[in-house]
């Protein structure tokens, strides 16, 4: 790849000491500016709007009614929740990019028991068996591709993968087996009658047992990797498998016990989007979460605390730019293109706290 | 670093003049963009009389400009589903002076829901969602909101709801698929009687009963010129995908099928049948810039009837029907125009003959006389029409001599396999 004439490069990269909080805080602050600049010529060039008019709907579609905060605060909710049911995994260098897959197998056993046994069995004994499967299935679902890679190394990344495809066109079947009207390909809201097997509204909040939920896991999980064994097993593990060995951890049953907690919480995620949201299964039920929600991971650097506020700023912008979409009659690809900016430039701040550019000084050479 | 600053500079100021030359252009098109929020403030003042002239002159009449309709769509213009809701949705609003709101990209989820409660919040005075798995999410919302009319696109449960704000609707677009068939048919006569087989193909989507109502209406519209042809239908198993629509098309004429038609809305089929050079019946409109060579018509529904009749109801105050379901006479079946360079000669003058025919019912689409089912003539059909889990029959179809298809509720209900058609996959 090196070019004939063995020039040095114009820059080269380099890692750095972290800076000091402020400094961190600085450059991520100037990476919104700058995105916030860069997305305002992009929208003010190709649509002709006022990108301060653009940004203000983007506020008000997000948080501008009551309702719009309470469809936030769930969506962030659901988002952090496959976060950080993935974050276990992660922390161990197990790239599970099956969420996707275990939240929907959790979900449809959610829907499965809903259906089957809704009306048939008292409503807690439904919920329990509801919640039960949803765990089961989804820590089944996490602990297929942990045994292989514990047994063979078979690659967890393209396991985890498959596993999503499995799931879906699991789900993409029995949907149509079971769609109402016949053959239409949708089950529809299960129980929208009895209303048997979903969560109950508190207070006249349909989402709060819901924030509840994944609040507690959230603080569990929290205190699960930086305060117990099991979460320093599995920072050993991660950092290295033979020291982890050689220090006396199982490292294949710390793996495989991982794996089967991500998995149980990506089911309990299916849970509460069948139970408490959707009241019905399809293939769109995780909504392509199972994989934004590992940028959410990565941008909080594995800390499921700073997750709420990167699962925030990701759900905000989603709603956001639907709005702009709605608002200004704008095709949906250019929400996207606004969200894509601001998520390039706040992962790209990352990029400028870890390393540095060197540029190269004119005339004197530098040994690579 | 220097040069690092320097670039940032310079960023900052093209940054900050192009603020300043935004401020001036942003002025006109915010006002432009933001004409639905001034509407609505517009009529919480009610101070300025209406600008449109055509307003019913009646005491207990509202104003159009007071009312709002928003539209809930799957995807966005970029689905010639969506597009085609759409369109009639922007007319409809227009012709009627009416606000109009949108949600584009909505999914078949609870945010469908959340988007239509987000819409009454907007002060929408209707709700229409555009899709088929909107509905139970619509009937949710509609149960919620009980001053706001909730409609929706070829849905199955409003005629057993009992719930006065929520309708479904659908058209005979059979009848269109009928006359698309005719036209199909004349242009089979031409290749059989140069020496072709009268086979012709179809690619569906599920084996549901809209699908499986309109190949047959189509199938018996290419009868109706060519008595001896028979049909193949593959299923693709997804109302949209491109690739497996035009895998689907390639299986049919591979098997020897000379024309085609498709129920699935991507160009798949169409664009299929181009490079093969064989002829193609579309659907939702018309794809002869793609395809030049191949297309011969298509037929679609315009939901602009419909919506101007939703919106005209609300402005009198009159109740609007559960079920309602557009016809040719409403202007809600329509077909595109004929390209001329492969139907064959004098298709539009016999499409206007079959046209008036289905008009005044001289000819019906399910005529039992022009059907068999296993051989033996089919006399009666008990139709799923009431949606239940069990799929229960519940409602006898045939009577005098035809089957009732979008009688007994808008949505098709057809779902019988005829002879001459054999289908080479099941998708349900």
């Amino acid at each position: 790849m090196n070019s004939k004439t063995h020039k040095d490069p114009l820059f080269h990269i380099s890692r750095k000491d972290p800076p000091v909080w402020w400094k961190r805080f600085g450059i991520r602050i100037i990476a919104v500016i700058l995105a916030l600049v860069l997305a305002g010529i992009v929208t003010l060039l190709l649509t002709k709007l006022n990108p301060i008019d653009v940004y203000l709907t983007m506020i008000d579609g997000a948080v501008g009614t009551k309702r719009r905060v309470w469809a936030l605060i769930q969506k962030t909710a659901m988002l952090l929740i496959i976060a950080v049911a993935i974050t276990p995994a992660f922390r161990m260098r197990f790239w599970n990019i099956g969420a996707e897959g275990q939240v929907l197998i959790g979900g449809f056993a959610t829907a499965v028991v809903m259906l089957k046994l809704g009306g048939k069995v008292p409503t807690p004994v439904l919920f329990i068996i509801m919640v039960v499967s949803a765990i089961a299935a989804g820590a089944v679902w996490g602990f297929i591709p942990a045994f292989f890679k514990a047994k063979s190394n078979t690659n967890e990344t393209l396991f985890t993968l498959m596993m999503n495809y499995v799931a879906i066109q699991l789900i993409g079947y029995f949907v149509l087996e079971w769609s109402v009207p016949k053959g239409s390909g949708q089950i529809g809201i299960i129980n929208q009658k009895t209303q048997e097997g979903w969560i109950p509204s508190v207070g006249g909040n349909a989402y709060l047992v819901n924030v509840i939920v994944v609040a507690a896991i959230t603080i569990a999980i929290a205190i699960y990797l930086n305060r117990t064994k099991h979460g320093y097993e599995i920072a050993v593990v991660g950092d290295s498998q033979n020291t982890a060995r050689y220090i006396g951890i199982d490292v294949k049953k710390v793996i495989i016990r991982t794996m089967l907690l991500s998995g149980a919480i990506c089911g309990i995620a299916g849970f509460l989007l069948v139970s408490g949201q959707d009241h019905t299964i399809t293939k769109d039920t995780a909504g392509g979460n199972g994989f934004t929600a590992i940028m959410v991971a990565w941008l909080a650097k594995f800390n499921p605390l700073w997750m709420i506020l990167t699962a925030f700023i990701i759900c905000f912008l989603q709603k956001g730019a639907g709005e702009i979409a709605t608002m200004f009659n704008l095709n949906l690809a250019f929400a996207d293109i606004i969200t894509g900016i601001i998520i390039f430039f706040i992962v790209g701040s990352e990029f400028f706290i870890d390393y540095k550019i060197v540029f190269r000084k004119s005339g004197k050479e530098v040994a690579a | 670093m220097k040069k690092f600053v320097s670039m940032l500079l310079a960023l900052v100021m093209v940054v900050s003049l192009a603020a300043c030359g935004g401020s001036q252009t942003s002025a006109e098109s915010a006002v432009e963009e933001a004409v639905v929020e001034a509407a609505v403030e517009k009529a919480v003042a009610d101070t300025t009389p209406a600008k449109d002239t055509e307003v019913v002159e009646s005491e207990d009449a509202m104003d159009p400009s007071d009312l709002t309709f928003g539209f809930i769509f799957l995807h966005d213009e970029n689905s010639t589903y969506d597009r085609n809701f759409m369109e009639g949705a922007k007319a409809a609003c227009e012709n009627k002076g009416v606000n109009y709101l949108e949600k584009v990209g909505i999914p078949e989820t609870n945010e469908c829901y959340e988007a239509a409660a987000d819409l009454v919040d907007r002060g929408a005075d209707i709700v229409f969602a555009d899709s088929f798995g909107h509905e139970s999410f619509i009937l949710q919302a509609a149960q919620e909101f009980p001053e706001v009319e909730f409609a929706h696109a070829t849905g199955t449960m409003a005629h057993t709801e009992n719930l006065p704000n929520f309708h479904n609707a659908f058209a005979d677009i059979y009848q269109g698929r009928y006359l698309a068939g005719v036209a199909a048919g004349m242009k089979l006569k031409e290749l059989v009687d140069a020496g072709a087989e009268p086979k012709v193909g179809y690619v569906g989507a599920f084996t549901y009963a809209e699908v499986i109502s309109g190949y047959t209406a189509w199938f018996l519209g290419v009868r109706s010129i060519v008595p001896e042809a028979t049909m193949e239908v593959q299923f693709t198993g997804s109302w949209y995908d491109e690739a497996l629509e035009k895998e689907a098309a390639q299986t049919l004429i591979n098997n020897g099928a000379v024309l085609l038609s498709q129920h699935a809305d991507s160009m798949g089929a169409p664009t299929a049948c181009e490079e093969a050079g064989i002829p193609d019946v579309s659907y939702n409109g018309s794809t002869i810039d793609a395809c030049p060579n191949t297309f011969i018509v298509s037929s679609r529904i315009d939901w602009t009837p419909y919506f101007e009749y939703l919106i005209d109801c609300v402005l009198n105050g009159q109740a609007i029907p559960a079920d309602w379901c557009g016809s040719i006479e409403t202007g809600s079946v329509v077909l595109t125009d004929v390209n001329s360079n492969v139907a064959v000669a004098g298709t539009d003058e016999k499409l206007a003959e079959v046209e008036a025919g289905l008009i005044d019912g001289s000819i019906k689409v399910f005529d039992c006389n022009n059907m068999t089912v296993e051989g033996k003539p089919l006399d009666s059909y008990m139709a799923d029409v009431d949606t239940d889990p069990n799929y229960e029959k519940d409602t006898e179809a045939i009577s005098d001599g035809y089957f009732h298809e979008s009688e007994y509720r808008s949505a098709p209900y057809f779902d019988v396999m005829i002879d001459g058609i054999t289908t080479l996959n099941a998708m349900f």
